[in-house]
């Protein structure tokens, strides 16, 4: 045995207990799921192992998109919940990172803080706000209500006849696309504050010095330098947040109602109710395929340009 | 005189929570000058530039720029440039990209920039080398971006943060004459920040000697160098031999001070000095000479201590008193073979009294 040949053996030895687990608990069950979607299924459940495409082309039927349409709800509504991600999570992130030190670590502990929690247990939480007896509806069938008819009734010259007919009925807040949205967002900006602020962390603000001295203005010193330099940042959140949002099941669930279905929940009743394991995992594979592409583009992207930037040096 | 200035500090100060960096300073900067604010560390000279860019604002008195009071006026409204202390410059632009900035914020058509990004270019020597990132270039050409991105908007006045400090020495050398000449060239007044002596005393038209947040001295540099009026300033730039004594007789024509109590030194009457005060004499080591025989009577009897070679000089520390002891430097011109003076030899230091300052504080 010649020397390269004994490294390889002691190397395999060496990462063989992380090799196990990859291939028995990742490797082994996602081939025999890709092997399912070739499937069919049986009469009472179960899969015979017939090779046929009827799986995906049922999922991505033009003629009858069931299913297409629900993908494309769920696109759009991963895509929503990624920007709006962004929108609080980004603002919130620069505001930690230009703290003083010791502060700044003491507010990233209290973003992870109600992460600690079991999402399930925070999820029901948002019930309790959003349900039409909640919280928030709560305040505005009550309390806003009761204020304006008391206001309108000592004050009447007050325009307020409009806003005691809308406080009349409940906001339908539980059971919407809002409310998924709502409950994405609240799970995953951790994801979107924590590369923006690790990034923002690291941006040299001696720039944005430069910049105002040559006459750019706040807003443009944010937009030529801040941000193009933070984008990478802002980049892995939005993948962070996009992918399992797109993927999402417990939060559609318990927050969507039976109107707003996301395609992890036609995932699960595939598997559960209807019992279809090959159509099930038929869709699984395309969701996974879709989300390997986007992250590949990615990564070949930073990639290539940190490569051209070295080649060129 | 109501001389107008290029820029002018009236009673500026800046108090950031328990410290004062910069404490009531005052000064004129005439128009096309090159001029140096020198100053250790923490002396309070960046601070100052950088209340003259814009980047801080005063607490106290203000900044004059062309006459005009800047009061809290934003960087970016003010009719001046900086090159940074690392230069700053955008690492996600090439050098094109970088040096236009500025006319791009300012609404510059485009050929006009292009043109003059080409101009600019070929003034900081870079030329062909628009499309460079900046961690494409040495620490040089960095240097030459920083200073092209700062000069293509024709400040009224040019901030340089010690601009050469990440420099090797060779280059930094270099790159003083260049820096000196291209200010001549473009007439652009420059204010420079440094604390090195010698790169204030190379490339300066007017120092003015920070410590402690204030302005200690202000002038040419010779006047600096030749005539420093206190200490800090005779310690900070270049070599002193410091003596102190007291002043023990005056009058009309000369004043006699007495070193360390034993040692008298007679100096021609130019300050107000009162009998009995603390003094103290400086002189540069370069002045002084060593001769085997007095040249005249008031050349001091000493002992050489120690011999310091240190290639185009040849250090000697001379005893001249129990207490006190002097250093003398000599040009080294007769080279290897040359006459040397002797460790523990007897000889007299030559001084002429032009060249003691007495310093009273």
């Amino acid at each position: 045995m010649n020397q390269s040949k004994a490294s390889t053996w002691r190397l395999l030895f060496l990462i063989s207990p992380s090799l196990f687990w990859l291939v028995v608990f990742f490797a082994i069950p996602l081939l025999l799921v890709l092997a399912m979607s070739f499937g069919q299924r049986g009469i009472y459940g179960g899969v015979e192992w017939k090779f046929t495409l009827d799986n995906f082309f049922r999922f991505l039927n033009p003629s009858d998109p069931l299913y297409l349409r629900i993908f494309y709800r769920t696109v759009y509504i991963a895509i929503i919940t990624t920007v709006v991600s962004f929108l609080i999570g980004y603002p919130m992130a620069f505001w930690i990172a230009v703290q003083p030190p010791k502060r700044r670590n003491a507010l990233i502990l209290l973003l992870m803080v109600p992460f600690w929690t079991n999402f399930l247990v925070r999820t029901y939480a948002w019930i309790l706000i959003l349900r039409e007896q909640g919280v928030i509806n709560n305040l505005w069938t009550e309390t806003i209500h009761q204020l304006a008819l008391h206001i309108g009734a000592t004050l009447p010259w007050l325009p307020l006849e409009g806003l005691v007919r809308v406080t009349a009925t409940p906001l339908p807040l539980f059971g919407t696309d809002l409310a998924i949205i709502i409950g994405l967002v609240y799970g995953w900006l951790p994801d979107m504050v924590l590369p923006c602020y690790a990034a923002i962390e690291r941006f040299d603000f001696s720039l944005v010095e430069a910049a105002e001295d040559l006459y750019a203005n706040r807003v443009q010193a944010f937009i030529r330098v801040i941000f193009p330099l933070t984008l990478p940042g802002v980049v892995a959140g939005s993948i962070l947040v996009f992918i399992p949002s797109l993927g999402a099941y417990v939060t559609p669930d318990l927050l969507g109602g039976a109107k707003s279905v996301m395609i992890g929940n036609v995932i699960y009743a595939q598997f559960m109710n209807a019992r279809d394991y090959p159509f099930g995992a038929a869709i699984s594979f395309v969701l996974m395929t879709l989300m390997l592409i986007g992250t590949l583009i990615y990564f070949r992207s930073t990639v290539a340009k940190q490569k051209g930037e070295r080649r060129a040096i | 005189m109501n001389e107008r200035f290029a820029v002018e500090l009236r009673q500026v100060t800046k108090q950031f929570d328990e410290v004062t960096a910069v404490d009531g300073v005052s000064l004129g900067i005439r128009d096309g000058e090159f001029f140096s604010l020198l100053g250790p560390s923490g002396c309070g000279k960046t601070t100052t530039l950088r209340l003259i860019g814009g980047f801080e604002m005063p607490t106290g008195g203000d900044v004059l720029i062309e006459g005009k009071p800047q009061g809290f006026t934003p960087p970016y409204k003010r009719p001046v440039n900086t090159v940074f202390q690392n230069y700053a410059l955008f690492p996600h632009m090439n050098v094109f990209e970088n040096v236009a900035f500025g006319l791009q914020m300012q609404k510059v058509a485009r050929e006009e920039i292009r043109k003059r990004v080409k101009e600019m270019l070929e003034l900081v020597q870079l030329p062909g080398m628009e499309y460079r990132k900046p961690n494409q270039l040495s620490g040089g050409q960095q240097q030459r971006v920083a200073l092209a991105r700062a000069l293509i908007n024709h400040p009224k006045v040019l901030l340089l943060d010690e601009p050469l400090g990440a420099l090797d020495l060779k280059l930094r050398k270099a790159m003083q004459l260049e820096l000196k000449a291209l200010q001549q060239r473009v007439g652009i007044t420059f204010i420079y920040v440094t604390h090195d002596q010698e790169e204030a005393l190379t490339m300066s038209d007017r120092i003015a000697v920070m410590h402690k947040g204030k302005v200690l001295q202000l002038g040419a540099p010779e006047e600096i160098y030749e005539k420093p009026t206190n200490r800090f300033v005779a310690d900070f730039i270049g070599e002193t031999n410091f003596l102190e004594g007291r002043v023990a007789n005056i009058n009309a024509s000369w004043v006699e001070v007495l070193i360390n109590e034993s040692l008298p030194i007679r100096l021609p009457a130019a300050r107000q000095v009162v009998q009995g005060q603390k003094v103290t004499l400086a002189i540069r080591p370069e002045k002084l000479s060593l001769a085997k025989t007095a040249l005249q009577a008031s050349d001091l009897r000493g002992e050489v201590q120690e011999i310091i070679y240190i290639g185009t000089d040849i250090r000697y520390l001379v005893r001249i008193s129990p207490q006190t002891t002097i250093i003398v430097r000599e040009q080294n011109r007769g080279g290897a073979l040359g006459e040397r003076f002797q460790h523990g030899e007897q000889i007299y230091v030559h001084w002429s009294t032009e060249h003691v300052n007495l310093l009273t504080e």
